[in-house]
């Protein structure tokens, strides 16, 4: 039988909701426990959090100073401990994820599994390759530990459990590395939804032609309580910040309205909404690849069009 | 001081990929094959630290075919002083690539690596980790920008929350994200210089590499196609649409 540890991802001392979807991840597996792992300085809030995630039986915490942010060198040995005794470790694959997940794999000695997207039997996935253009079935060696990062994208958030799971401190015996330090994270704060589960988001490209223009997408989301994304030429070019990129190496959401705006639709920019519910594009070019996967296209000048929408929007 | 930087050679980021109709994997025959676009970023930073005299030698090192001859001669074009060509007729698996790379470092003796962040023909985005922790130093990964002084690189990563900065001590393992800088492009004479440049090949199996190609990819299918949509002629036709739909 599977028992599988899902890695707690948290900021602030708050769970991130990458989390309760990479519980889904594991629920999948049919184990006979998915179990939560904290690694934190104050794990407490973190915890009490998870342990009211649905299908969640247990929740470790790790109080350590050093686990104050979120460093690899510091979180893969603790988690590589505290793998002992379950068949799989699932961490999101957000950048927290990807960047810890294979540092703790390799301490394991065993491979990982990158993007699972979904679960055919304790170990038989499937996964993107290729930006999104090919689906994999990968088959894991029973014989190790399955570390995978999740795709939240493909997976429903855990519901709310009518109890709460018992929380426990786990006592790892785990010497950590001082070679590597945090310094600071710099995030731009916005009252906005969060582009990773926002239920609609509203994105611009290269279109929109400079940073002052982007003001009409954000008017526009706001006006739909909805995130901002944006395609990586927006982001190169320096119309808004790194963290909006969606894509191939940016997130890979699923909200249930996406409307890309001045967006060309790049294989790469596409990777990244290939699970939305209902894609929008407004493009003045009639050719644009993003036709070819929207539900709803309308061609036309996004300067003369958004204003338009505002108005009719009420 | 040098670095050592992974040189992959993936399908070429504009191919439209086609799955095989058997299932068993992606049509590779005749398509445009080039650099990683991440590890040609990986030598464009270690080209830049090695001509602002951070480095002083920079060495790319490429796990593959015989034929990946000519893609190393292109990283060597680009600047790279000396290649490795680590032979292996099959595509080996990260926690492989890493254990090939730890031998390299063991050998080489490197005060930096960088590889890219992920390699877009199997998208794991896991080497750079897997060798960090094989090589017990520090790991940053998806760099936007590095700096480099008294035996310390200071990282700005791409995270999902901004901008992270983080400090390590040397020797380290960056991965690069596309924000990192913008490689230059190969000129004529530095593709006459390559000819001479060093390219030393060795055998894979010669390494004494444990193989840790543990998964098996057992089928491979096209991703679900998003049925074709419709178009509107106007905004107010659009929120129309929206609203019958139940998303306003
Ligand atoms: C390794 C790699 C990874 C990548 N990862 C990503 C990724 O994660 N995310 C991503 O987005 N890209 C990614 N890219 C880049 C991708 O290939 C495209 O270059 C990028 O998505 C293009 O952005 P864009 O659509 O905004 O710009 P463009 O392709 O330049 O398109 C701009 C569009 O705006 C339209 N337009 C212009 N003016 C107006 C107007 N007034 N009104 C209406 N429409 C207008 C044009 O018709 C055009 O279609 C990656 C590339 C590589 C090589």
């Amino acid at each position: 039988m599977s028992k599988i540890l899902v890695i707690a991802e948290h900021q602030c001392g708050q769970l991130n909701a990458s989390t309760a979807r990479t519980v889904s991840a594991a629920r999948a597996v049919q184990p006979e426990a998915v179990e939560v792992l904290v690694l934190s300085d104050a794990p407490d809030a973190v915890a009490a959090d998870a342990a009211k995630l649905e299908g969640v039986s247990r929740v470790l915490t790790v109080a350590r100073a050093e686990n104050a942010h979120p460093l690899a060198a510091i979180l893969a040995p603790q988690i590589a401990k505290a793998a002992a005794g379950y068949s799989h470790v699932f961490l999101p694959s957000t950048t927290f994820g990807k960047d810890v997940a294979p540092r703790a794999a390799a301490l394991l000695g065993v491979a990982q599994v990158s993007e699972l997207m979904g679960v055919e039997s304790a170990h038989t996935f499937t996964r993107p390759m290729y930006a999104g253009n090919a689906i994999v079935t990968v088959e894991a060696d029973p014989a190790q530990t399955v570390v995978a990062t999740v795709r939240t994208a493909s997976w429903p958030a855990a519901g709310q459990a009518a109890g709460s799971a018992p929380v426990e401190a786990l006592a790892l015996e785990a010497t950590l590395p001082t070679h590597t330090r945090f310094v600071e994270l710099r995030q731009a704060r916005s009252d906005r939804p969060d582009l990773q589960s926002a239920r609609k988001v509203v994105s611009g490209g290269r279109g929109v032609g400079s940073k002052e223009n982007f003001d009409i997408i954000y008017k526009l989301a706001d006006k739909l309580g909805a995130a901002v994304g944006a395609s990586r030429a927006a982001v190169d070019a320096g119309y808004c910040p790194n963290e909006m990129q969606v894509g191939q190496t940016g997130k890979i959401i699923a909200p249930e309205l996406y409307m890309a705006i001045g967006i060309s639709g790049a294989i790469q920019h596409l990777t990244g909404i290939k699970d939305a519910g209902t894609i929008v594009a407004i493009n003045k070019d009639a050719e644009a690849p993003i036709f070819e996967v929207a539900d709803l296209g309308l061609v036309g000048d996004l300067f003369k069009i958004i204003p338009e929408l505002e108005q009719a929007l009420g | 001081m040098k670095i050592l930087v992974g040189y992959k050679r993936v399908v070429d980021y504009n191919v439209r990929i086609q799955v095989k109709p058997d299932g068993s994997g992606v049509v590779t025959d005749g398509v445009k094959l080039s650099a990683n676009p991440f590890d040609d970023i990986a030598l464009e930073e270690a080209l830049r630290l090695h001509e602002s005299g951070v480095a002083d030698e920079v060495v790319i090192a490429g796990i593959g075919p015989a034929n990946l001859g000519a893609h190393l001669r292109n990283g060597l074009g680009m600047g790279a002083d000396r290649a490795i060509h680590v032979v292996s007729e099959e595509a080996v698996q990260p926690l492989t690539a890493a254990r090939v790379f730890l031998k390299l470092i063991e050998k080489e003796q490197p005060g930096l690596v960088i590889l890219g962040k992920q390699a877009i023909d199997d998208d794991s985005g896991q080497t750079g980790q897997m060798l960090a922790a094989l090589w017990d130093r520090p790991q940053a990964t998806f760099a936007s920008k590095l700096e480099i002084a008294d035996g310390k690189a200071k990282v700005t990563r791409e995270v999902d929350a901004g901008l992270e900065v983080i400090e390590v001590d040397l020797p380290a393992v960056v991965t690069t994200d596309l924000r990192l800088n913008e490689p230059r492009f190969i000129k004529l004479t530095g593709i006459m210089k390559a000819k001479s440049k060093p390219l030393e090949t060795m055998e894979l199996a010669s390494l004494g590499v444990e193989s840790g190609d543990h998964l098996k990819n057992t089928h491979y299918a096209p991703p679900p196609k998003r049925s074709k949509g419709v178009m509107v002629k106007d905004a107010a036709e659009l929120v129309a649409a929206l609203k019958q739909k139940g998303l306003l």
